[in-house]
């Protein structure tokens, strides 16, 4: 503890300097010490607060974005470590003011209250039904387990997502 | 009277499904919590906390913090200006300890610096010299006075009996249990966090902070700062869930503190790890009852002796006691009783506020009991439960008289009427994922046994004890438009939602303007117990009416009509007795009407020595019926479905309330089978969410809910609160489901794995 005084100047080497894409645009990062995670960039260096941190270990899913199409937690990626990789966080979804139909399909199911896991979960949403545009009780159930909620019970959340099946299959054949 | 053609349709009234005003920007992520909240020039600040349970301070040198650049502030219990401790109840907790830490995680110092990483590196840096005592961690040990008083204010926070009736009645039926509940955390996924901006002059704060109850939190953060209350001016920071976590002071005079030393903003948010240690708890409880009942299987008198564990600081511990043993015979008449109720001090984490507040651990005991009895008479759960139900005109064993509505006979039988899952053991498709242990593929199908149980419940609503917790509303209109103001926190609940509904109903506007959620208008008392929709949304109720009251007469004069004959039909002002239709749109243009209303429930009363006395506001009913798989091999459970029945007195937004009911029952089959903080000799061995285990999608069941709608005349729309019940009796059904399946006594949750097949 004595030797506290030999430790560096401030975060330890906060002198890296890198360019994300984020959002599909380059954000430059400035002055950053080279252990932020992806989570704690996007927040405090790039302003992006919509990515949620409720776990820090990869656990609750709050902090979800997609990297080059893929769901990861933020929280578990260093920042500089997704230098020429694509990343899309909740700002990026949509317009504020412009939801998509997996946002409106949310808040008109009451799928939202305190609404600290949504950005997390409409990431996740979005990504399921890309991947499958109609799954089953059970798969959204598999699919979405990664995000955890702790005031709805997901009843509301798992009839928000299949309402936006339900609806894009009957546009679909329309 | 109504004249469709020219009659505005409104959406939005009290009674519909209106989707939340703040969801769209919840669901975009531009809705700002607390910890979003940022200002030029901020630091941030940290905590550094006791690693022991229990040690006295010998020394602390902040010294090596200093010398870290990046440093901005470093604080302990020296630089606490104003009173050194606080505290809901009693003001016993300290700012910072500075003799004797009580337990892991209590605040020792605080910093300030320029990186989250700076100010771990720094609290790394103070050396704190502690002379390690032996923690007291058995409740026991606390009442019969073999340890050492670890407090001041001694190791027994509150005593109370509860003695009515015959006491010499035995039998002839008796069933004895004694039940232990682990201590569950409320695991809002919003951490706590702050953001405190100092006045120039450092006479002076504004504080956003994600609280339960603004006004309480100014009082005490006031004191401890030695400010005047005015000085302290408190904003709602978004609050990311709260279920009691929020109710007491965690970080909010350290960000102050740490903002008047270096007179700039400060931002502080806490870590998971930090906030288990950092938030009070659901108090562990062990209970222990004898029914005493007829052969008919009717109850005479009921035994018990409940032992909450507060942990190292008082916090709610004497009002979760009365709540607890207060509720001992459940929703069941019983006219003779002898409780002994103890709330005490150890060096295990401070408990305080959890949804349910006391009610949970009576329940679960009393409606194991209800099934110990059923079986010794002979009767199944819900015939033994119908035989028993307590009516309006009943009474408590504090004596006080039940005069809500309750339907506790008609919660059960609408609970028994929805239907049980169609699905077999595994479900039609055969997919692993529906079996106990899921994925782990771990199951034998063949070896699964299903099991049903059933849990009902009594909760009181509103603060108790002669705590007149009113609430108090603003409300304006002009043009058409009417604005509505309060200190009330919405948490996610929707009180927000209701609020606008409220004045629309009322007013007969369409516009209606929320503002900002702060201490520039009365207390709104806390958003706890399930009182906010019925106390705020009494107090918003009171003020539009006393606004339409004053519009009326405007009206009346301007026609020459009497203002008693006017009411609003949709968005008019109509004349009940003559032609006359205005919209309320005209009718306010160019005036503003302002009025303030404080919404005060009746008075309620101390408890007396003998546990009597009517202390209790109002009270809500519901039953709870749970359909489990269990694996008896492996010890693992799959809650499959739940069905309830809820009196709600009158659903003003009945998706918000299938929202409460849906999520208050999560919470309930969490504790039912995984949710513990585990503590070994005072220490915490599982602050993450990889090892304190919540309900993801895959282990919620499916819910089956019926609402029962018997508009209450005591509440001032009729409405109950509902947060509470579904968190109550949702624990104990799924415990008498897995008793049900496996044939053996489980008298502990969480149910853990060994508890089946050890």
């Amino acid at each position: 503890m004595a030797e506290a005084a030999d430790m560096t100047d401030g975060p330890i080497g906060s002198n890296e300097a890198y360019s994300l894409h984020v959002n599909c645009e380059r954000r430059d990062v400035r002055d950053a010490w080279v252990g932020e995670s992806l989570l704690f960039v996007l927040r405090e260096r790039l302003g992006l607060m919509g990515s949620k941190g409720a776990c820090e270990q990869g656990e609750c899913g709050s902090c979800s974005v997609l990297i080059d199409g893929a769901l990861v937690c933020s929280c578990l990626v260093l920042a500089a470590s997704v230098v020429g990789q694509q990343v899309l966080t909740i700002e990026g979804v949509a317009p504020v003011g412009a939801p998509t139909d997996v946002q409106q399909a949310f808040v008109d199911a009451g799928a939202v209250q305190c609404g600290f896991c949504t950005p997390g979960l409409i990431m996740a949403t979005h990504s399921l039904l890309e991947r499958s545009a109609e799954p089953t009780e059970l798969e959204i159930r598999e699919e979405l387990s990664g995000n955890i909620c702790r005031c709805t019970g997901y009843g509301r959340i798992i009839e928000a997502v299949q309402r936006v099946a339900v609806a894009r299959r009957s546009r679909a054949s329309s | 009277m109504t004249d469709a053609a020219t009659r505005t349709e409104l959406r939005g009234r009290l009674g519909d499904s209106v989707a939340r005003p703040d969801g769209v920007a919840k669901a975009q992520g531009s809705f700002a919590f607390s910890g979003d909240l940022t200002a030029d020039g901020f630091l941030w600040g940290a905590t550094l906390r006791s690693p022991h349970p229990y040690a006295r301070i010998i020394r602390i040198d902040v010294s090596g913090a200093w010398k870290i650049n990046g440093v901005e502030a470093v604080i302990t219990a020296a630089d606490v200006p104003g009173a050194a401790t606080y505290g809901l109840i009693s003001h016993d907790q300290p700012v910072f300890a500075s003799d004797v830490v009580r337990f892991v995680g209590e605040p020792v110092a605080a910093v300030a610096a320029n990186h989250p990483d700076t100010c771990r590196r720094a609290l790394a840096a103070i050396v704190v010299e502690y002379e390690v005592l032996v923690p007291l961690t058995d409740p026991e040990r606390a009442i019969d006075g073999s340890h050492e008083p670890i407090h001041p204010d001694g190791n027994v926070v509150r005593h109370q009996r509860i003695v009515r009736g015959d006491q010499t009645i035995e039998g002839p039926v008796i069933v004895e249990g004694t039940y232990q509940l682990g201590m569950q955390d409320q695991a809002f996924l919003g951490l706590e966090a702050a953001l405190a901006l100092p006045d120039s002059g450092g006479d002076g704060i504004e504080l956003f902070v994600a609280t339960q109850w603004l006004h309480e939190d100014q009082k005490q953060i006031a004191a401890c700062l030695g400010f005047p209350v005015e000085k302290v001016r408190l904003t709602l920071g978004g609050v990311g869930g709260a279920f009691g976590a929020r109710e007491d002071i965690s970080l909010q005079v350290h960000t102050c503190l740490l903002a008047l030393r270096t007179g700039r903003p400060v931002r502080m948010a806490y870590s998971r790890q930090e906030s288990f240690l950092g938030h009070v708890h659901r108090h562990p409880c062990t209970i222990w009852m004898r029914h005493h009942a007829g052969l008919d299987g009717r109850i005479r008198r009921i035994e018990a002796r409940f032992v909450f564990d507060g942990g190292a600081y008082a916090s709610t511990s004497s009002a979760v006691l009365i709540n607890g043993i207060t509720h001992t015979q459940g929703p069941y008449k019983c006219e003779h009783a002898t409780v002994d109720g103890w709330a005490v001090r150890t060096n295990n984490l401070p408990c305080g506020a959890m949804r349910g507040f006391g009610v949970v651990q009576a329940c679960f005991a009393h409606e194991g009991q209800m099934d110990k009895l059923a079986a010794a008479v002979g009767l199944d759960p819900v015939a033994i439960r119908l035989l028993n139900a307590m009516e309006t005109g009943d009474r408590l064993i504090t004596g006080q008289v039940i005069e809500n509505v309750a339907p506790v006979a008609r919660c059960i039988n609408e609970t028994a009427a929805l239907p049980l899952p169609d699905e077999p053991v595994g479900g039609h498709d055969g997919n692993p994922l529906r079996l106990p242990g899921g994925t782990g593929l771990t199951a034998d199908r063949s070896h699964i046994r299903r099991g049903i149980g059933w849990g009902v419940s009594i909760k009181n609503l509103m603060y108790s004890e002669a705590f007149d917790d009113y609430s108090t509303a603003r409300v304006r209109l002009a043009d058409g438009v009417a604005s509505v103001k309060f200190a009330t926190a919405e948490v996610g609940q929707g009180f927000v939602t209701i609020a606008a509904q409220i004045a629309r109903t009322v007013l007969g506007v369409d516009d209606v303007v929320l503002e900002p959620i702060d201490t520039t208008v009365g207390s709104a008392g806390s958003t706890s117990a399930s009182r906010q929709t019925w106390m705020s949304g009494g107090a918003v109720d009171g003020a539009c009416r006393l606004v339409r009251e004053r519009l009326f007469e405007l009206v009346g004069n301007a026609h020459g009509i009497d203002p008693l004959r006017l009411a609003i039909d949709g968005a008019d002002v109509v004349d009940t007795d003559g032609p006359l239709r205005v919209s309320v749109v005209e009718a306010s243009a160019g005036v503003l009407i302002e009025e303030t209303f404080e919404h005060h429930h009746r008075p309620t009363e101390d408890l007396d020595e003998d546990g009597q006395g009517n202390c209790h506001t109002a009270f809500a009913f519901v039953a709870h019926r749970a359909v489990v798989d269990v694996d008896p091999e492996l010890g693992l459970v799959k809650v499959v479905q739940i069905a309830t029945a809820q009196d709600v007195g009158r659903a003003l937004n009945p998706l918000s309330v299938i929202g409460q009911i849906e999520g208050g029952i999560a919470q309930g089959v969490g504790l039912a089978v995984m949710e513990e903080i585990i503590l070994i000799d005072g220490h915490v061995r599982n602050a993450s969410f990889t090892d304190y285990l919540l309900p993801t999608f895959l282990d919620m069941p499916d819910v089956e809910i019926s609402l029962i709608e018997e508009p209450d005349p005591m509440a001032p729309l009729g409405a109950k609160g509902v947060g509470e019940p579904p968190t109550i009796s949702s624990t104990p059904a799924v415990v008498a489901a897995i008793r049900d399946a496996l044939g053996r006594d489980l008298y502990r949750v969480p149910v853990r794995p060994s508890d089946i097949c050890l």
